[in-house]
């Protein structure tokens, strides 16, 4: 029996380095792959969690009417329903965890609404646009629209 | 036992080592983090988009809103909005619409005073977080994917800026961010929506031009919206599995 492996020591050695070569890969490979590599496919699933992180800056229109409900109420009944708070307030996640820590500014309306009502020839047809211009002259627009509430008075919308 | 002191020494350091390095080896092949926002299970959900085009009213809104939103560098959009220009007559050499999008749409569209008939209309644009992305099969090393969720995203940990999948996107969304000179594009606000938010760009359209919708979701409207709707996806010939759907698309958009 022991006359078997006589002369048997090269194939000993390079079956050790085999396995050796076996364990390398794989402590090289338990230490370079992430964690949670392949883990729901052939990417470092923890990347779902780095990039669900980040902060929001926009707070949703849900959070802001929870304080300003008369607004929201207001606003429901004009043609301004389904403009979100923050499309033209601006992203105010930070307002809306620390109400002081950053106060909204007012915007000019002779700024933002021309931001959608300027006249467009691509403009859907049925979308109300004017010619700033003509329309007001340098007279701004809420004096005559409110925002919220952008009819005229007496007008439903 | 006629083994000699010095070879029972190295045989035991041998054991100590291999077994040592076997454990070390085994821990992080078994690891696996469970997710960490317990109320988002990402495999009740598959998310798209729906653009009503006839909506659209190129105010840029939504472009702004994600600029501000993902910090997107200057100069490079992760959605943007299109102006067609589509001639009643077309020239003899035409062979394509007229397109704009003056820095992406950030600051809206002065308006064109065109000399001849054509219809004309905005287009917004955005990664269309296909089921079949291109841009994922060229990956080298595993950076980009298609979360469980179905929203295509990079990560940024991982990407080597190669730049492959930003030739490999038929729809042109991505671009390296200059920062850090990795792979950049939508995330459809993957922060926003895991927390139950809609995206910035669906939050700030005045229109609701944009909507978020999710597809495994049976209670959720895009369901009624895409029964009652002859919607299409760009591309449809690439067959990528394109989830933003859009109603009311003119045929020469691209």
């Amino acid at each position: 029996m022991g006359n078997r492996f006589k002369n048997a020591g090269h194939l000993v050695r390079v079956a050790l380095l085999f396995a050796a070569g076996c364990v390398i890969f794989v402590v090289a490979r338990g230490l370079f792959v992430p964690k949670t590599f392949g883990q729901y496919g052939h990417y470092r699933a923890a990347a779902l969690d780095d990039i669900a992180a980040r902060t929001p800056r926009f707070a949703g229109r849900e959070v802001c009417e929870t304080c300003h409900s008369e607004v929201a109420d207001l606003k429901k009944t004009g043609a301004h329903a389904k403009v979100g708070c923050e499309a033209c307030h601006g992203p105010l996640a930070k307002h809306a965890e620390d109400p002081a820590s950053l106060v909204p500014k007012l915007p000019d309306t002779k700024v933002l609404c021309v931001e959608c009502h300027e006249a467009n020839s691509a403009k859907p047809v049925k979308f109300p646009q004017v010619v700033a211009k003509d329309h007001a002259g340098d007279t701004a627009c809420n004096e005559c629209h409110k925002p919220h509430k952008p009819g005229l008075n007496g007008d439903s919308k | 036992m006629n083994s000699t002191r010095r070879e029972f020494l190295t045989k035991t350091t041998e054991y100590i080592l291999l077994t040592g390095a076997a454990t070390v080896a085994w821990e992080y092949v078994l690891a696996g983090k469970a997710e960490a926002s317990p109320n988002y299970k990402t495999t009740d959900h598959w998310w798209g988009m729906i653009i009503d085009v006839e909506k659209c009213i190129g105010c840029g809104n939504c472009v702004r809103a994600c600029s501000v939103e993902n910090d997107v560098p200057e100069g490079y959009f992760r959605t943007w909005v299109e102006r067609y220009f589509v001639p009643d007559v077309w020239d003899e050499q035409e062979v394509n619409p007229i397109v704009d999008s003056p820095d992406g749409a950030i600051n809206g569209f002065p308006d064109v005073k065109r000399d001849r008939p054509g219809k004309s209309f905005f287009v917004p644009k955005l990664c269309n977080h296909c089921a079949d992305s291109p841009c994922v099969q060229v990956c080298p090393v595993g950076a980009t994917f298609v979360s469980p969720d179905g929203v295509v995203l990079v990560d940024d940990t991982y990407c080597l800026g190669c730049r492959y999948c930003v030739q490999a996107c038929p729809y042109g969304c991505r671009f390296i961010n200059p920062k850090t000179n990795t792979a950049n594009k939508c995330t459809l606000c993957y922060h926003r929506i895991t927390k139950g938010l809609t995206t910035a760009c669906c939050e700030a359209c005045p229109t609701a031009a944009r909507q978020l919708g999710d597809l495994k979701n049976p209670k959720d409207p895009i369901h009624e919206f895409l029964r009652t709707h002859n919607v299409q996806v760009l591309k449809p010939h690439m067959a990528t599995g394109s989830k933003t759907f859009y109603n009311g698309l003119d045929g020469s958009v691209r």
